[in-house]
């Protein structure tokens, strides 16, 4: 289990200065962009079609195919999506912070490929850090002409304007992000008809992809898209990062090779559970994929064929681990208390069904549970995706209410047992306790919104508890 | 007439041209409106309004979206406290706990000073680093409740006038989600996040 290092190498070769211009083009880089400029959009689109590349933002769409698909109509932009946000996800923090010039080299390459003459780095705002670096990084590159009027000495102009959130998840769903870029609230457009491809930002065919997809084409024209497909043994090509979270002996980011097993990651790789504990269960995509458990799980391959056979996905590569003193209700309100907060609110099963889904977690874990709310839960869950099938059948403009459902799925296929002995004993049968902070809802709130509906999440009536007839 | 200060002046402009179109440049200005002010006034967002040719509820809609756009009064330091998943995990409710106790301001408020607010969060990207604390959105991981209760006590103390990331974590910090050493020479003065071509909004720690 050799794992080639390609979007960390220069990170972990020169850990002083990796995110300087100076260290950068010591150790190669800006070549490919300049390169780039002498290969036609075919030659390009053809190159990452060759090297099988998938999107890292959580999807998992070719790459290629992506590019292959931008509408004719100019001017078209790029957005590079670092909005990350969901539960579990560091990845992208890393390579903004430590290597930002390959974010910059791999947005040249991208908008040589595709036309495009304005790009754009979408940050979340609570990455201030991240941010300055990614800034610093641009400045450099335009004092030395990469960037700006006629990069690299040729007539090709490419402005870059780094870009702040304000703190809301859904901004990273890529309609959404548009959105906000555009200085609107950061609600889902419906696709069809809005594919960014086609009528994305200011209505013009727009590719947004995730800061790792992005890290990755400089290695790809500089291996070539043939090779590049050989660096792992599976199917999915190339390395990915994945963020290691939870209770493991040594968190953090690697970058790996597809097509080790979840043992290997979690024991190996991670050390291990602290205090030589059982694992309990896994989430093995970030907050909003399926999660998994040893008996079932633990040696299958870490690739998206066989994640997605199993019921689940690989997502945005956020692994967190759960030991067996953790409780799997606490675990499940504390995810589903996220979805609700981070609905932006438009679609009804979302906005109402996540918020019931918190009220009977909470009441379960504070000992007011029921012997009906296991079903109930799975009932509200039905309504925000039909038959809890993963990938979810959508009721919604996009998928984050059926996102909330995973932890339910969970409960209701490996914990129903632990779900019972809440509402037997009163209350948390583990170690863990205490009273969970509640968030207010942040999108949405009193004002109404600019089309003149009203956005207020008409919240659930605390006097009546769900499940109570009417 | 503008009532923004000549140099908030310029940055709007500065900022505004960074976007092919004028109203793109809403959120880069409420982060304006809200260093000059220290939160976002109605005035702060009508001038906003003004800069993007769009009507102040359009402004509004906007702010009220987003939950890094504080209306209220916001103390000098915002301390931002991680319950998500993997900080609860690993006893980010009890640093939040702790944060809460040791200052006397539970989460979603500000003491009467205007010195401290205290908010809990949804994941800041720190889980590596569990469980992990932001002071006006500078960043500090593998925080216990003991420390916690000391970053309290320097605050009001020591009151420094810019915060930074890697001071902190030195001295209330533990593990972190990926260590590359190097020194961070930026921090943050006000509750909005130290963002360089915003100028205003950040500073440069003075050695
Ligand atoms: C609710 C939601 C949140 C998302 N958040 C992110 C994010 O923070 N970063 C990201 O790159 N993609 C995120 N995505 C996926 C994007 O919509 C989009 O698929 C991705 O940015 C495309 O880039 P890729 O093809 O390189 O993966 C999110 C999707 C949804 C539905
Ligand atoms: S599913 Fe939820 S977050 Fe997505 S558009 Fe609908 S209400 Fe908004
Ligand atoms: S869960 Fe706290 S930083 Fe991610």
């Amino acid at each position: 289990m050799t794992t080639p290092l390609l979007i960390t190498r220069r990170m972990t070769d020169h850990p002083g200065d990796s995110q300087t211009i100076v260290r950068y083009e010591s150790t190669g880089g800006y070549a490919q962009g300049k390169r780039a400029l002498g290969l036609t959009r075919d030659e390009l689109v053809e190159e990452i079609k060759t090297s099988g590349l998938l999107g890292r933002g959580g999807a998992a769409f070719p790459a290629g195919l992506k590019w292959s698909f931008l509408a004719p109509e100019r001017p078209a932009y790029l957005v590079v999506n670092a909005d990350e946000s969901e539960p579990g996800t560091f990845k992208d923090r890393q390579l903004l912070e430590r290597d930002p010039h390959q974010i910059i080299e791999g947005m040249i390459i991208t908008s040589i490929a595709n036309e495009v003459h304005h790009a754009f780095v979408y940050i979340r705002g609570e990455y201030a850090k991240p941010a300055r670096r990614v800034q610093t990084a641009v400045d450099e590159a335009y004092a030395k002409g990469y960037l700006g009027g006629g990069i690299f000495g040729s007539d090709y102009d490419l402005e870059v304007t780094v870009h702040l959130g304000g703190g809301a998840y859904i901004c990273g769903e890529e309609t959404a992000l548009i959105n906000s870029l555009e200085g609107k609230r950061g609600e889902p457009r419906l696709k069809p008809p809005y594919f960014p491809a086609a009528k994305g930002l200011y209505m013009m065919p727009t590719i947004v992809n995730n800061v790792e997809t992005i890290s990755n084409l400089p290695h790809i024209l500089a291996l070539g898209g043939g090779e590049y497909s050989k660096v792992s043994d599976s199917a999915d090509t190339g390395t990915f990062m994945t963020s290691l979270s939870g209770h493991v002996n040594r968190p953090g980011n690697y970058e790996l090779a597809h097509g080790i097993t979840w043992r290997e990651l979690i024991y190996e790789i991670g050390g291990g559970i602290p205090d030589d504990k059982q694992l309990k269960a896994w989430i093995p995509g970030g907050a909003s994929a399926p999660w998994f458990i040893p008996e079932k799980h633990l040696d299958l391959e870490i690739s998206k064929d066989a994640t997605a056979a199993a019921g689940s996905m690989l997502g945005s590569g956020a692994v967190i681990v759960m030991d067996e003193d953790t409780c799997m209700v606490r675990a499940a309100e504390r995810l589903v208390r996220f979805f609700a907060h981070e609905s932006c609110g438009q679609c009804t099963p979302c906005r109402e069904g996540t918020t019931w889904l918190e009220m009977i977690l909470r009441r379960i874990e504070e000992g007011q549970g029921r012997a009906i709310d296991l079903d109930l839960l799975v009932d509200v869950s039905d309504g925000i995706s039909i038959g809890l099938a993963w990938p979810p059948k959508m009721t919604t403009i996009c998928p984050l209410g059926p996102s909330a459902v995973s932890p339910i799925m969970a409960l209701r296929d490996y914990f129903r047992d632990e779900v019972d002995s809440h509402v037997v004993n009163g209350g948390c049968p583990l170690k863990s306790g205490g009273a969970t902070p509640q968030t207010p809802r942040s999108p949405g709130d009193e004002t109404a919104s600019e089309d003149g509906r009203s956005s207020d999440p008409a919240s659930p009536d605390p006097d009546r508890m769900p499940g109570e007839s009417e | 007439m503008s009532s923004w200060s000549e140099s908030t002046q310029e940055r709007a402009t500065e900022i505004i041209a960074r976007y092919p179109e004028k109203r793109s440049a809403v959120m880069p200005l409420l982060y304006l409106a809200m260093a000059e002010e220290g939160h976002l006034t109605d005035a702060g967002m009508e001038e906003v309004a003004r800069w993007c040719e769009i009507t102040p509820a359009q402004v509004r809609a906007v702010a009220s979206f987003y939950t890094m756009f504080k209306r209220e009064r916001t103390g000098r330091y915002l301390v931002s406290c991680c319950t998500s998943i993997t900080c609860m995990l690993l006893g980010g409710d009890e640093v939040l706990h702790a944060v809460e106790d040791e200052s006397g301001v539970p989460h979603g408020e500000t003491d009467d000073e205007g010195m401290l607010s205290v908010e809990h969060v949804e994941c800041i990207g720190a889980c590596g680093g569990a469980p992990a604390v932001q002071v006006n959105y500078e960043l500090i991981e593998g925080v216990s409740p003991t420390q916690a209760r000391e970053l309290v006590r320097w605050l009001k103390r020591a009151r420094p006038e810019v915060v930074n990331s890697d001071e902190m974590q030195e001295l209330f910090g533990a593990r972190r989600s990926f260590d590359w050493g190097i020194s961070e020479e930026h921090g943050a003065i006000g509750p909005y996040p130290a963002f360089q071509p915003l100028g205003t909004v950040g500073s440069e720690v003075s050695e």
